[in-house]
């Protein structure tokens, strides 16, 4: 299902618990564009993940309004797909038992997704593990099994929080290369987190870097380069000049510092 | 392989200290009322087999009659306590409160409150089993991942797929261990309403037995009783092994030392 648009009008989250309170985000204005590739870059710590949650609608905000497709978000949204940070997987479900649990909760036919499920599990390289439970997996395993169950119910929405982070090199680079082919293909809205700088230009429309706690988007910066990017893209002069640019801003910010301090002297 | 020598060590081992007991007692010449040999107890379980044989029915009904009810009460209940913050904040802490009370040493009530017969043995029996087993449940409901409800929220799903699909498996290996814990506390349950009071049943014997200083006698009911126990304790295994494997699977192959 292609994407529909996904809106944040001054969204803000402050945690409270008794007297201890932590801002999480400060008031976000952002308009993602139906079938836009959306990416967030950001130090650890600046509230991804709970933005991310908030746009779900699994995290209610503070203040401010989030709406997708022209809807308020104000319960848990059902019309995506979400890769969380961990894999949350159910222990107690095979491999094809966790992607397929998508359905049976949704009221759907699963034994009618299993060829799908089948054919996805084997794209991200788990033929031969349908049924294996999650202790048997690695952890880049169960990440890619956890993002083949965000998609299997087509989704006109992804939310991604940084779901090649488990992953070796190899794996992460051909993962990159299927999101784009599938989203080239299917004009999802997505929303994609990640601490790799490299991978958010390789993929996204629009990159939001954003400053370290209290979280805000700093810079938006819209990635001009042609589709598909493929493994080419990062030769291109303005692949160099974004990554520069966004490098550049979390050096600016004290995020990356170029002297070592990681020294037990 | 693995599976062979994790039965036969155990086993083994237990003969070989029921050899070493035979030879102390035979070598010492320890007196049969202090400790039998046993031999000697084998015998007597022989001899008495009957009467032990019909005591042991009778425990053995009040073990699985207190413990099914243990189970089939703390099991909804839990639910509504896990789930219904009105239950929690009213009955659950009142049940805690009620946890700490020494079950045993209310136990002489019973018999006043519902005389010598099935209903003081069942209750005593139930009590001892149902406090470990609903605070598991409970536990069990409650100590979900809450990653996984916000997965399970996000496909809109009713709250009686996510009872079935979501929360009852997460919470079944805390379940199991509460079953775990009733299946031995019920042994102990039954057999102490016996010594309360009581015209028949394991415990009855063994106070008839100890009473007249029958040693062997007294090794072979007890003896008998806890094949009971060890039966109801691995029927409670061998039901979780087939209704959680992924646990018991998982639990086998993080084994310290597990050998292949
Ligand atoms: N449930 C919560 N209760 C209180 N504070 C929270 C909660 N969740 C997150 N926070 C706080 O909000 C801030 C942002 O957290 P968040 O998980 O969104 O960061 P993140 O950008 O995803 O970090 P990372 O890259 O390490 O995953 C952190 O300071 C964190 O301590
Ligand atoms: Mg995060």
């Amino acid at each position: 299902m292609s994407g529909v648009p996904i809106r944040l009008a001054a969204a803000a989250k402050t945690f409270r618990r008794g007297t201890q309170t932590t801002e999480a985000l400060t008031p976000i204005d952002i308009e993602i564009a139906p079938g836009e590739f959306f990416a967030v870059v950001g130090p650890s710590g600046c509230g991804k993940s709970t933005l991310l949650k908030m746009v779900a609608g699994l995290v209610p905000a503070t203040s401010g309004e989030i709406a997708i497709a022209g809807g308020t978000v104000r319960k848990p949204v059902t019309d995506l797909g979400i890769v969380f940070q961990s894999p949350v997987l159910l222990d107690w479900r095979t491999v094809l038992g966790n992607v397929l649990v998508q359905l049976e909760l949704r009221g759907l036919d699963a034994a009618s997704y299993e060829p799908a499920a089948r054919r996805l599990l084997d794209a991200v390289g788990l033929k031969g593990f349908e049924d294996r439970y999650p202790f048997e997996l690695s952890g880049g395993m169960r990440q890619r099994a956890a993002i083949v169950r965000a998609l299997i119910h087509d989704p006109p929405v992804l939310l991604m929080d940084e779901p090649f982070g488990a992953l070796d090199a190899l794996t992460r680079e051909q993962l990159r290369l299927d999101l784009e082919a599938l989203w080239l293909a299917k004009r999802k809205t997505v929303v994609f987190i990640t601490h790799s700088i490299d991978e958010a230009v390789l993929l996204a429309d629009r990159v939001a870097v954003m400053s370290p706690r209290p979280g805000k988007i700093d810079r938006l910066l819209t990635i001009d380069l042609p589709r598909p990017r493929g493994v080419t893209a990062r030769q291109l002069p303005g692949f160099t000049k974004v990554v520069d640019d966004v490098t550049n801003l979390f050096l600016e910010r004290g995020v990356l510092q170029t002297t070592g301090k990681l020294s037990l002297a | 392989m693995a599976r062979i020598r994790s039965v036969a060590q155990p086993l083994l081992l237990a003969l070989a200290v029921l050899v070493l007991w035979e030879a102390a007692v035979r070598l010492f010449d320890v007196p049969n009322y202090l400790l039998p040999a046993p031999t000697a107890i084998l015998a007597d379980l022989a001899r008495r087999w009957p009467r032990i044989l019909g005591g042991a029915w009778i425990t053995g009904l009040e073990i699985l009659g207190g413990f099914g009810m243990a189970v089939v009460i703390s099991l909804p209940l839990a639910t509504g306590i896990a789930f219904s913050a009105w239950m929690a904040r009213t009955i659950y802490p009142l049940i805690v409160a009620f946890q700490v009370v020494p079950k045993i040493a209310i136990a002489p009530i019973f018999v006043i409150w519902f005389g010598i017969g099935w209903i003081s043995k069942l209750t005593l029996v139930f009590l001892l089993c149902f406090f470990p087993m609903l605070v598991n449940n409970v536990a069990g409901f409650r100590g979900i991942n809450p990653e996984i409800m916000d997965f399970a929220r996000s496909t809109g799903a009713n709250s009686w797929r996510l009872f079935w699909r979501i929360r009852l498996p997460s919470a079944l290996p805390s379940i199991f261990t509460g079953l775990r814990i009733g299946a031995v506390n019920a042994v102990t349950g039954a057999v102490v309403a016996e010594f309360i009071a009581s015209d028949r049943g394991l415990g009855y014997l063994l106070l008839e037995y100890n009473g007249n200083l029958l040693a062997s006698a007294v090794f072979a009911t007890v003896f008998v009783l806890s094949a009971i126990g060890l039966s109801i304790y691995y029927a409670v295994e061998g039901i979780e092994r087939l209704a959680i494997p992924w646990h018991t699977a998982q639990r086998q192959s993080e084994k310290v030392g597990e050998q292949t």
